[in-house]
């Protein structure tokens, strides 16, 4: 890990004393163990503020849609799809980006980490290839890294960037053979009426604070639907309906759009397993159109596209 | 003072004394969340936690509360009047509060409940409910209560501390509220309760162990304007997503929103919680919204907590030191920080 940090500095370095970017978009360390912070660093002096570890969830395309600027971005296999898919959606224009690829090993989640410490105070935490080490007063944790990944970087199959201007190292291995939707599988076998109360339950706990659609970079309507008020489509209470026709919503939203990159039930302060909505959408449009969304910039999305072969009969 | 003293294994029967009176509202665990709600029993309450994942204030300032009913039906008696909905009369009582969230009922208080003005929905819920804290023994690597005007055993707000001594709680009652709850719950004062030694070296162990620290005292000397026109806010907002969680787990913050709803001709007026954060916050009729940047909403965040509120208060800042916006900002914008910012500010 110390090595990729040290290369971007290294990079970042060389291209803003190059003036080949204006700005470079990556990450601080941050001020609680397990948590990162994402950074725009202008002057070549301040490159040395760069961090990475395996908290560094947060998808950095979230902080492109609109920018003016010329932007180096540090990009993980899922912030490169959804880079992808912002030039594609018109938020960002190709020349603007310096894209550099970052191979991602998952990123850890703190959560199953914390639940780990039972309430032990953590100082910090250190990494190895293959584990990761809970420092605190009088303890040290090894644990395996596949144990604690964030549970979308556990099925992951696009580790590496799919589009970039320089890679900071080899490619990783991406994994084969993964079950992306025994979850989606699941829900799917129930009977309609399981379904709703599995979904009641699921969404319960929603507090509205709405970090899910902020914390995603393919959320970035000028007005949201649920910011809309004249007329106004949905309550601002926490009246079970609304909450759920708010997260079905965002998730059909997502269909065809959604990398998976997780963020969503990472920033949920409820932990929220939203995604098992918007995989299922994921999975099927992959059954539907053989399309996974932000792979490549060739490849329009099968929503905004018409087909004279189209599998729907209503369509054609 | 701490005169009384109850046994860990009396606890359930305390508890069980409590509902018969109150509606109790205790931490409860919930698979990765742990959050105040009403129980019936003590083994649903979970004390082993640090800091619940929202605070409390729920339980006085609801995140949706119905304030009035009215009809659009114009034959109905009910037509073009606003009828209150009546409060639920049954006193509450919230069990294992902590010193931090107490101090932020009475923060609020400032805002809701002056002699001159009087929230109704806030007041009647203050004055029904009982607060029986309970002291910090661990306080988290982000508790910074000492540095405004809080502390892990502080007393502000609160009705009765109980203070953990491994085997059973010291109990001090704080208010004639609470010493009457005592009372009531037959747990008397005896003078062999005091407990002196066991619990001021709790007291100074846990004091010792809070590290977190943050600056106050040059925020009142600071021109509002110099401070709002700083350089500084560019980078606090950059990484923030605008998302609500700083202010919906934040015990002080208190911004609402009343809006009607309306099903056929039966209407409901709501008051929900807000969020500076939000793109409707501020907005106004005419579409033009002062803080429609982030830049805007996040000063507007911690300039309210850490500049208008003790200038117009002096009662310190509107921040108890409770860390739940540090631990659960899923982009890592440290209030401590911009204590540090806002404090040490120089045009």
């Amino acid at each position: 890990m110390e090595s990729l940090k040290e290369k971007m500095m290294h990079t970042a370095l060389l291209l803003l004393t190059q003036k080949k970017v204006d700005v470079v978009l990556g990450f601080q360390r941050g001020t609680i163990p397990m948590m990162s912070q994402p950074i725009l660093i202008s002057h070549p002096e301040k490159v040395d503020q760069l961090h990475w570890d395996s908290f560094c969830s947060i998808n950095l395309a979230n902080y492109l849609p609109q920018r003016k600027d010329k932007i180096a971005i540090f990009a993980k296999g899922c912030d490169s799809r959804n880079i992808v898919l912002q030039i594609q959606e018109n938020q960002i224009k190709r020349e603007q980006l310096h894209i550099i690829g970052v191979p991602c090993q998952g990123m850890l989640d703190r959560r199953k980490v914390q639940a780990e410490l039972n309430d032990r105070l953590l100082l910090g935490v250190r990494e190895t290839s293959e584990h990761f080490h809970l420092l605190g007063e009088g303890f040290m944790d090894s644990l395996e890294r596949s144990g604690y990944l964030q549970d979308n970087c556990a099925i992951c199959s696009h580790r590496n960037a799919v589009i970039y201007d320089e890679a900071l190292a080899e490619p990783v291995l991406e994994q084969e053979g993964v079950e992306r939707y025994e979850d989606v599988k699941a829900i799917e076998a129930m009977t309609a009426h399981q379904r709703w109360s599995y979904f009641e339950k699921l969404l319960a706990p929603c507090i509205r604070c709405y970090a899910c659609r902020n914390a995603c970079p393919m959320c970035y309507c000028p007005v949201c639907f649920v910011d809309e008020s004249t007329p106004q489509w949905l309550g601002k209470s926490i009246d079970p309906t609304d909450t759920m026709t708010f997260h079905f919503l965002r998730a059909y939203h997502l269909a065809g759009r959604c990398t998976d990159c997780g963020n969503c039930e990472q920033v949920c302060p409820m932990s929220i397993k939203m995604r098992q909505l918007t995989k299922k959408l994921e999975k099927d449009i992959i059954e539907l159109y053989d399309y996974e969304a932000g792979l490549s910039l060739n490849q329009r999305p099968p929503l905004d596209t018409y087909r004279p072969d189209d599998p729907q009969d209503f369509i054609r | 003072m701490v005169d009384r003293v109850i046994k860990k294994t009396e606890l359930a029967d305390f508890v069980a004394r409590l509902v018969e009176k109150y509606r109790v509202y205790a931490p409860v665990r919930e698979q990765q969340t742990t959050n105040f709600r009403e129980i019936s029993t003590a083994d649903q309450v979970d004390l082993s936690g640090a800091n619940t994942t929202l605070s409390p204030k729920s339980l006085i300032l609801p995140q949706s509360e119905t304030m009035f009913e009215f009809s659009l039906d114009r034959t109905s008696e009910k037509a073009g009047i606003l009828y209150e909905i009546e409060l639920d009369p049954l006193p509450r009582l919230i069990f294992g509060i902590r010193p931090c969230d107490a101090k932020a009922f009475e923060l609020l208080d400032l805002n809701f409940s002056t002699p001159s003005h009087q929230d109704p929905w806030w007041a009647r819920r203050r004055q029904i409910t009982t607060l029986v804290g309970l002291g910090c023994n661990t306080p988290c690597p982000t508790c910074f209560c000492t540095s405004v005007g809080c502390g892990p055993f502080a007393t502000e707000g609160l009705d009765v501390l109980l203070i953990d001594l491994d085997k059973e709680f010291a109990i001090q009652g704080i208010t004639e509220k609470g010493q009457r709850l005592l009372d009531d719950m037959d747990i008397k004062a005896e003078a062999s309760a005091t407990k002196k030694e066991a619990v001021s070296a709790q007291q100074s162990s846990s004091l010792q162990s809070i590290k977190s620290v943050v600056p106050t005292e040059g925020l009142q000397d600071h021109e509002v304007n110099a401070l709002f026109n700083a350089e500084f806010w560019d980078k606090v907002q950059f990484a923030c997503i605008n998302c609500g969680v700083c202010t919906f787990v934040c015990p002080t913050c208190w911004c609402f929103d009343i809006q009607d709803e309306v099903l056929k001709n039966n209407g409901l007026r709501l008051r929900n919680w807000d969020s500076c954060m939000f793109p409707l916050f501020t907005l106004h009729g005419s579409g033009h919204n002062p803080r429609g940047q982030k830049l805007q909403r996040v000063r507007q965040r911690f300039m309210h907590k850490l500049k208008y509120f003790p200038d117009k208060y002096h009662n310190g800042v509107a921040c108890v030191g409770c860390g739940r916006c540090v631990q659960q900002c899923p982009v890592n914008i440290d209030i401590r920080q911009v204590f540090l910012l806002m404090n040490n500010f120089k045009i």
